[in-house]
């Protein structure tokens, strides 16, 4: 084959690589460089939600190391980082999703609003009412499209009558974007729609009960690009009216939709930056070496 | 700041090439300069016309980075000082490409010039200028090649030198003009690539600037030369 090809004017069967022996790959190592606490702008003027000096552990062993971060009004914060690198056990302290687990010990202040969400008189149910959440697979009730969306707002109590229960799932399912393709087959089971669908259900059963924080961990990694988009573009509609946390592997995926980026590497915060900075010129090398493809 | 180092080894050879392709370019570039003026102040003809005919090669180098550079942002999405070193090499070479066509003009004015019997040494005036020119530009394509902000930095003072320097230079055109008008037609080419040198000593600032933006982030065009002294310390003397 590498005759024929050979003979071929302007092919080479050479290979790409050049002949010189390539330098070892760094280990992991080399690239851990100091972390000491967390550059760039981490906190606002009037945050929405905020975190000081936040440890999380699973029995002894510490996942997350003193993160202080604030989150915005109205914005999109993205959160990356490798795996294991505690950003969704980070976004899940700020529901409380974390009490779920019986090992699992958060400390530090966690506020919204100002308000101590791990006070002992927080009830986590009514928390998570107002810090709603958004996981990676959707997952819909096995029940009508309805009552997913209804479920939320029946449990506390929203609405007192169908009419207005009716009017509040109509609105709901508007909002995702999805009122217009289910709007005949509302009582069809929500686990018969596609997998865009379905998140856009889940998301609509998120904002239901009205909350002011969404939190999302990877919402589209099980997505196609098409609904995937559908669902980056809603965000940006949502923000006008919510909070967003997004956790996401895709890093493209976080500087298209977010305004800041808070990268977290081994347990800590590195960086948070507005999201322009963070993918033109980060300040952390670690920062740079991940969005840039260089990790270990 | 460091251009290997990706998990993708063949990302890492992608843009190895594309900066080795950026260092050839400014190699034939510096080499057309560095001709130019040796013909124009040799008035050597046959030397002269060679640099004019082989600007087609900077030019298809160019168009080809490029090419090499958009397949790159669509395959990889590069970000950061990947993106910088993109966006960089990009306006890099469209800067190399007019520093090329500018030795191109020195080239056919120093074919007329050098078949001119009577040239009354006026040529001679060039050569200070030629020689800071050129090596404004070597030391930027070397400052590109080794990532050196520092020198970058140093370069971009450079350009009042040689604004002074045409000045003067036009003063000392003007008297042989008058003198004799005979000389008029000959000092106007010998300005045209005055001015043609001053325009390689701005394309060569340029590129500083762009060194500059790839190794520290900071967009330094359109900043006047004391806020930039200001910021980076540096000395007056340059």
């Amino acid at each position: 084959m590498n005759e024929i090809l050979e003979t071929l004017p302007g092919t080479t069967t050479q290979s790409l690589q050049s002949d010189e022996p390539k330098p070892e790959a760094k280990t992991r190592d080399e690239f851990d460089v100091e972390i000491d606490g967390t550059v760039g702008q981490p906190f606002v003027d009037n945050p929405k939600m905020s975190s000081r000096n936040c440890d999380v552990f699973y029995a002894e062993k510490q996942a997350i190391f003193d993160v202080n971060v604030d989150i915005g009004r109205n914005e999109i914060i993205a959160m990356i980082g490798p795996s294991g690198c505690g950003k969704s056990t980070y976004l899940r302290v700020l529901n409380r999703m974390n009490d779920t687990i019986p090992i699992c010990r958060t400390t530090g202040t966690h506020t919204l609003d100002g308000e101590d969400i791990y006070a002992k008189d927080q009830d986590p149910v009514l928390l998570r009412a107002r810090v709603g959440m958004v996981f990676q697979k959707p997952n819909p009730f096995p029940k009508s499209i309805y009552d997913n969306v209804a479920y939320g707002p029946r449990l506390h109590g929203l609405t007192s009558n169908r009419s207005e229960l009716d009017d509040l799932v109509e609105a709901s399912l508007t909002k995702a974007g999805l009122f217009k393709e289910v709007k005949d087959d509302l009582q069809k089971p929500g686990t018969g729609l596609s997998g865009g669908q379905q998140q856009r259900l889940c998301i609509a059963r998120a904002i239901a009960v009205d909350p002011e924080v969404i939190l999302m961990d990877e919402p589209t990694s099980a997505l196609d690009p098409i609904a995937t988009a559908i669902i980056e573009e809603l965000m940006d509609d949502l923000k006008e009216s919510y909070t967003i946390a997004i956790v996401t592997h895709s890093m493209q995926q976080a500087a298209r939709v977010s305004q800041r980026t808070a990268y977290f590497h081994l347990g800590r915060l590195v960086e948070v930056n507005d999201t322009d900075k963070v993918f033109t010129n980060p300040e952390h090398q670690l920062t740079e070496n991940y969005i840039t493809g260089r990790f270990g | 700041m460091e251009l290997g180092q990706h998990i993708s080894q063949r990302y890492d050879q992608e843009l190895e090439d594309i900066r080795n392709q950026v260092l050839k370019m400014g190699g034939l570039v510096e080499k057309q300069a560095e001709n130019a003026v040796k013909a124009l102040l040799d008035r050597d003809a046959e030397l002269a016309e060679e640099v004019a005919s082989t600007d087609y090669k900077i030019n298809k180098m160019e168009v080809e980075i490029d090419d090499e550079c958009t397949r790159v942002i669509a395959r990889r999405q590069p970000a950061a000082s990947d993106l910088r070193l993109i966006i960089a090499v990009i306006k890099v070479i469209t800067d190399l490409e007019r520093i090329g066509d500018e030795a191109e003009k020195i080239g056919v004015y120093s074919i007329k010039l050098a078949k001119k019997k009577v040239s009354n040494g006026m040529h001679y005036d060039l050569t200070h200028l030629s020689k800071l020119v050129l090596a404004m530009l070597h030391d930027s394509l070397d400052a590109f090649a080794r990532l050196d902000d520092e020198q970058a930095l140093k370069i971009v003072g450079k350009n009042e030198i040689i604004n002074k320097e045409i000045n003067s230079l036009t003063r000392l055109l003007i008297t042989h003009m008058m003198e004799d008008t005979r000389n008029i037609k000959n000092a106007l080419r010998i300005n045209w690539c005055a001015r043609s040198l001053e325009r390689i000593g701005d394309h060569s600032r340029n590129i500083s600037e762009y060194v500059v933006f790839l190794a520290k982030g900071k967009d330094i065009r359109h900043t006047d030369i004391d806020t930039i002294r200001a910021e980076y310390n540096l000395d007056d003397e340059d």
